[in-house]
């Protein structure tokens, strides 16, 4: 499978990728590590006339302490963040599910500024940051923006990022070693979630967010609630499902990933507690 | 686009349309027919090679990323001179392979694993080697030459 044909072009810096989207507008892609991209282009289902390729501004990688929070440059690789040592003490959930991400090939390519601003509800990093309330940081032709997690995702691979803006950072709490979990459920290895949860505990609330289990990552706010106001974490799973719109495909049938939200999150939850 | 990159460390330079893919640049244009496609989509990894030491699926990388990289491919993993390196001559003792397809995919898969876990565990090859499809179910043979390679011998 080969992709149609685009035109190439490579940005030097920020402002430079910023300058070309708003020469291209809506008939630019960009391309960082191209493992969400590149396949869809394969298949033809995505033909962008020109590509951005952001793959080389290296200042955009990174993990750093950033005070209050942990800042994660956009073009940090999902290899980056699994043997991250700063992610370990402050933010553990996000580098064991980064380390849950497709396989090492994909994790060595993949990044994750790629995978947020993809939007693909059956992504796992989406989840994660929705689940530790991030704030996503944009770059566009009037300077910088802070997008919190809950605005960012919109629908089916669309965020809240405009045509000509480049998501620069991710920002997350240090929520250092409070009790998270990661459930991903799939049939074989290297697949994306049927369903996927994260869950993360920040002085005293609880964040569950759910993987593929509506058009965007989607928070289990029912659940959340419950547990806010005391009830028992199989209490909490029992209402996890509602308020979401799964989706039916070849691998189950809306009701089946309701059962397997319900579920999850009751394991997740276990693990916390346990 | 003008592109320069290494393979096997020899020095390539080449025009390529961006659109070209990695493995289509090393097979068609370089002739290195050893990675092979597979699925197509980033799944089974025979098309796996290093780019700058790390295992990628080249099915998923254009050739214009690689622009200034170091590749290595199968054929180079050997001294040169016929002779298997020692991950390859392990694959061999241990049967890591029936029909080969997936064998240079899995071999270039396992030396990124080795450089980065030198002393895996079963589990760790195992999990580290999921990016990479047999479908003659030679998983057991593979994963023993893993395990024989990292300790350094016979096993």
């Amino acid at each position: 499978m080969i992709p149609a044909a685009f035109d190439y072009a490579r940005a030097g810096s920020v402002e430079e990728a910023v300058a070309l989207l708003g020469l291209h507008g809506d008939d630019a892609k960009l391309l960082a590590g191209g493992h969400s991209l590149l396949p869809l282009m394969k298949l033809r289902v995505a033909a962008p006339a020109v590509l951005v390729d952001i793959g080389r501004l290296a200042d955009l990688r990174y993990v750093r302490d950033g005070g209050d929070h942990v800042a994660i440059g956009a073009l940090t690789r999902h290899h980056d963040l699994e043997t991250s040592d700063l992610l370990e003490r402050e933010v553990p959930l996000l580098r064991h599910a980064a380390g849950q991400v497709g396989d090492p090939q994909v994790r060595h390519r993949g990044t994750i500024g790629g995978s947020l601003a993809h939007a693909d509800p059956a992504s796992d990093l989406p989840a994660v940051v929705l689940a530790l309330g991030g704030t996503l940081v944009a770059a566009g032709p009037g300077g910088q923006r802070s997008i919190a997690a809950a605005e960012f995702f919109r629908s089916i691979f669309e965020s809240a990022l405009a045509p000509d803006e480049v998501l620069t950072e991710v920002r997350l709490p240090k929520v250092g070693a409070q009790p998270w979990a990661f459930e991903k459920f799939s049939r074989r290895a290297q697949d994306w979630a049927i369903v996927g949860v994260a869950a993360q505990r920040n002085n005293g609330t609880t964040g569950v967010a759910l993987v593929n289990m509506g058009p965007t990552p989607v928070r289990a706010a029912d659940a959340e609630a419950a547990l806010a106001q005391g009830a028992s974490a199989a209490d909490a799973a029992a209402v996890a499902d509602r308020g979401t719109d799964p989706p039916a495909d070849l691998n189950a049938s809306a009701d089946y990933r309701r059962h397997l939200a319900r579920v999850l999150v009751a394991r997740a939850l276990a693990r916390m507690t346990g | 686009m003008r592109i320069s990159l290494t393979v096997n460390g020899v020095a390539e330079e080449a025009d390529v349309e961006p659109r070209l893919l990695l493995v289509h640049f090393l097979r068609e244009r370089l002739g290195l027919t050893g990675t092979n496609v597979g699925c197509d989509s980033t799944s089974c990894g025979a098309c796996t090679v290093l780019l700058d030491g790390e295992s990628v699926k080249s099915c998923t990388v254009l050739t214009v990323q690689a622009d200034g990289t170091e590749v290595a491919t199968i054929e180079g993993v050997s001294a040169g001179d016929g002779a298997l390196n020692p991950l390859q001559a392990a694959f061999q003792r241990h049967h890591g392979l029936q029909c080969g397809y997936c064998t240079p995919g899995m071999v270039m898969a396992a030396t990124s694993l080795l450089r980065e876990n030198p002393h895996p565990t079963e589990e760790e090859v195992r999990v580290g080697l999921e990016g990479n499809l047999c479908r003659c179910t030679g998983y057991q043979g593979i994963v023993d030459a893993v395990l024989e390679t990292a300790a350094g011998g016979s096993r």
